[in-house]
């Protein structure tokens, strides 16, 4: 999940690493209260997960309490490429004498951590990738052994940041590596990374996307799950554990495992029709997640037919045709409903399903095959 | 032959006392897998339907002599589960679990590497491997598979190595080897160990490589293909049409600034040469083209 600035700040304050006083705020009088506290100059900043927020008119340097007042509420709700402005994060501004790029994420490919800087910081990092690849200093850390002091030091020697920002750097490098272990993100990134006239290194910026699969030894992200943005049908699949993409099609599509749910949207593509959707009901499909995933389906207006493609591993198949039928029961359907079952106990999934066949519930022989009859339900001509 | 297991290879089941694990324990027993033991540290000493249980791996290997171990521990003990066979002596160690931190993943597997480097970590998050009339570890059908060659399978996504399978049984076509690798950020088995155990292995004749969308595996598979296989590859990628940024039900799938394409794999695929089908059945269609020519 990712987190909003203000959170990433918040997350990075935590660790020990430096950034700007300050707090968020969701209504314009808390926006002036916070920024008197603080005392000005003061940043008012959207906090929304979109780039291109300055350029937008999302942030802006405010000198008095008029000032504060005024750009509260004009970015208060404001439109940021269709994100909704809905909190501001207030903050004292900076002197900025440098700005540099921090970051630390996976490198799939080399399977251990990837640390980056950069002395040219502020801007995107895949322009300073493309434009000056040496511009950017790399180090592959072993998560075995960690980041060290002297590792870190030689990596700030070869990124050629200003001296002055040596020490400060290494600090708070060291410190980010910890955050970016500890607090199990996927990624954690400072852009910009800025050195003060006065010679203090500072995060002026805080990306940081945590890893969904880590929630069981850190409680507290519930917090970071319940303000992410997602459409209500999205939020309704999150709510009952589904994997849920919103397409713009008419033929819904239900599939157990991400390949085959992936795969199943390109077959109904690839036959002529057009998916309403990417849903993965993952492993064990019971009445309950068949039932939910209906749900979510068909609460998409522009659903025709469904295409429920089951492969049954961990997913049995009795359970799959239990939780259909039961679902049927549950959940008022319009839409015909195709099905393909195949793989652990499906021959008793479909003797459970055989009493309950017609026109609105059908079973086909092979993904193809049923991809096929649910474009054609969906009043498209298949190929 | 067959690679990675076969019908010799003594596995021991980790947390075969659970749900999961004992349904797939004696589900891959009667499919005729030297099922030999088990671990669940409370329930040392008991047995699942007549298979030992005991405290941990190095119990267990001591017992029976176990050489591989598949893993049905819930995701927050996955890693000390990890540990506990590598150190027991395991040298195949493969992780059904799903939802396993990314930080345990890269952890593991660079200290099985430094400390344990013999051991071939399969997962996690992944269907396990079934060598078809001679061993099944994991959740994947074994009615599904037929047995005897000449293809090797290997695919990242579960299900969607259950559909290679099924493709190619419908063809009467027999399978050395199917291993599923998982979708997650740090698999243990990469395509290329699959690919090049497929190419030293005799009875293999052909290979089938089921991708998807996100990361670079498929690309540096390709690379691997062009360099160093000779026998025949056909695969297929899944996400031709996913959007771009929105991650598609595995950690790794997802397409982020243009890269990680399926259409970039694909013709990074074709240029070494590999037939690419645009669907399951289109790649089982391609490779039964391909057997029939052998």
């Amino acid at each position: 999940m990712d987190l909003y600035e203000y959170q990433g700040k918040q997350f990075f304050a935590r660790y020990g690493i430096p950034v700007s006083d300050g707090a968020p705020v969701d209504t314009v009088p808390e926006a002036v209260e916070v920024a008197d506290r603080i005392g000005y100059p003061v940043v008012v900043k959207a906090q929304v997960q979109v780039g291109g927020r300055g350029k937008a008119g999302g942030i802006k340097l405010a000198n008095n309490t008029e000032e504060v007042r005024e750009h509260a509420s004009n970015i208060l709700g404001m439109d940021i490429k269709g994100h909704t402005v809905k909190v501001l994060w207030i903050e004292v501004a900076s002197d900025i004498a440098e700005e540099y790029y921090a970051s630390f994420t996976l490198d799939r490919a080399a399977k251990l951590h990837l640390g980056m800087l950069s002395a040219q910081g502020g801007v995107e990092i895949e322009q300073v990738a493309e434009t000056d690849p040496d511009a950017i200093a790399k180090i592959h850390v072993n998560p075995v052994d960690g980041l060290t002091e002297a590792q870190c030091r030689e990596w700030v020697a070869a990124a050629k940041l200003n001296p002055a920002a040596t020490e400060g750097a290494v600090d708070i490098l060291l410190k980010l590596y910890q955050a970016y272990v500890d607090g199990d993100a996927d990624l954690v990134e400072i852009n910009p990374l800025i050195l003060t006239p006065d010679g203090r290194v500072h995060a002026l910026d805080a990306k940081v996307t945590l890893d969904d699969n880590s929630v069981f030894r850190h409680p507290d992200y519930v917090e970071y799950d319940q303000t992410q943005v997602r459409d209500f049908r999205e939020e309704a699949a999150h709510e009952k554990g589904l994997q849920y993409v919103g397409l713009d099609g008419s033929v819904g599509v239900i599939a157990n495992g991400a390949g085959l749910a992936m795969s199943t949207v390109d077959i109904v593509n690839q036959v002529g029709g057009s998916p309403a959707n990417f849903l993965d009901i993952g492993g064990g499909a019971n009445a309950d997640v068949m039932a939910g995933a209906l749900e979510v389906i068909t609460s998409d207006a522009n659903v025709r037919s469904i295409f429920i493609n089951i492969f049954g591993g961990i997913t049995k198949g009795e359970e799959v045709a239990n939780g259909i039928v039961q679902a049927l029961d549950r959940v008022d359907i319009d839409a015909p409903i195709v099905i393909r079952l195949d793989g652990t106990n499906a021959d008793e999934g479909r003797k459970i399903l055989e009493p309950h066949l017609s026109d609105k519930l059908q079973l086909q022989p092979t993904m193809l095959d049923a991809a096929r009859r649910a474009v054609e339900l969906a009043g498209g001509t298949s190929k | 032959m067959s690679i990675f297991v076969d019908e010799n290879t003594k596995v021991v089941y980790q947390g075969l006392t659970g749900g999961q694990g004992s349904f797939y324990g004696k589900l891959n027993r009667d499919y005729g897998t030297q099922v030999v033991a088990g671990t669940s540290p409370k329930k040392a000493g008991t047995d699942v339907d007549g298979i030992p249980v005991f405290a941990n791996c190095a119990d267990a290997v001591a017992a029976t002599g176990a050489t591989a171990s598949c893993i049905f521990i819930p995701a927050p003990g996955v890693k000390d589960a990890v540990m506990d066979a590598a150190e027991a002596g395991i040298e195949f160690i493969v992780v059904i679990t799903e939802g396993v931190p990314a930080h345990d993943e890269a952890w593991f597997f660079n200290k099985l590497q430094r400390d344990f480097p013999k051991v071939q970590l399969l997962g996690p998050n992944c269907p396990g491997i079934i060598s078809p009339g001679r061993a099944n570890i994991g959740i994947t059908a074994g009615h599904i598979a037929k047995p005897g060659g000449p293809v090797g399978i290997v695919s990242r996504s579960g299900t969607l190595t259950y559909q290679a399978l099924y493709e190619l049984q419908q063809k009467g076509i027999g399978v050395t080897t199917c291993v599923g690798i998982g979708g997650d950020p740090v698999p243990g088995t990469s395509f290329i160990d699959c690919l090049r155990a497929f190419e030293a292995d005799p009875e293999t004749k052909a290979m089938m490589m089921f991708g998807e969308i996100g990361g670079s595996a498929e690309e540096e598979a390709a690379e691997f293909i062009k360099s160093s296989v000779t026998k025949p590859v056909v695969s297929y990628i899944a996400g031709v049409t996913a959007p771009a940024g929105k991650k598609m039900g595995h950690a790794g799938a997802i397409v982020s600034g243009g890269k990680g394409t399926a259409a970039a794999k694909m013709e990074a695929l074709r240029d070494a040469g590999v037939l690419v089908g645009n669907n399951p059945t289109e790649a089982g269609d391609l490779m039964a083209g391909v057997v029939a020519k052998l």
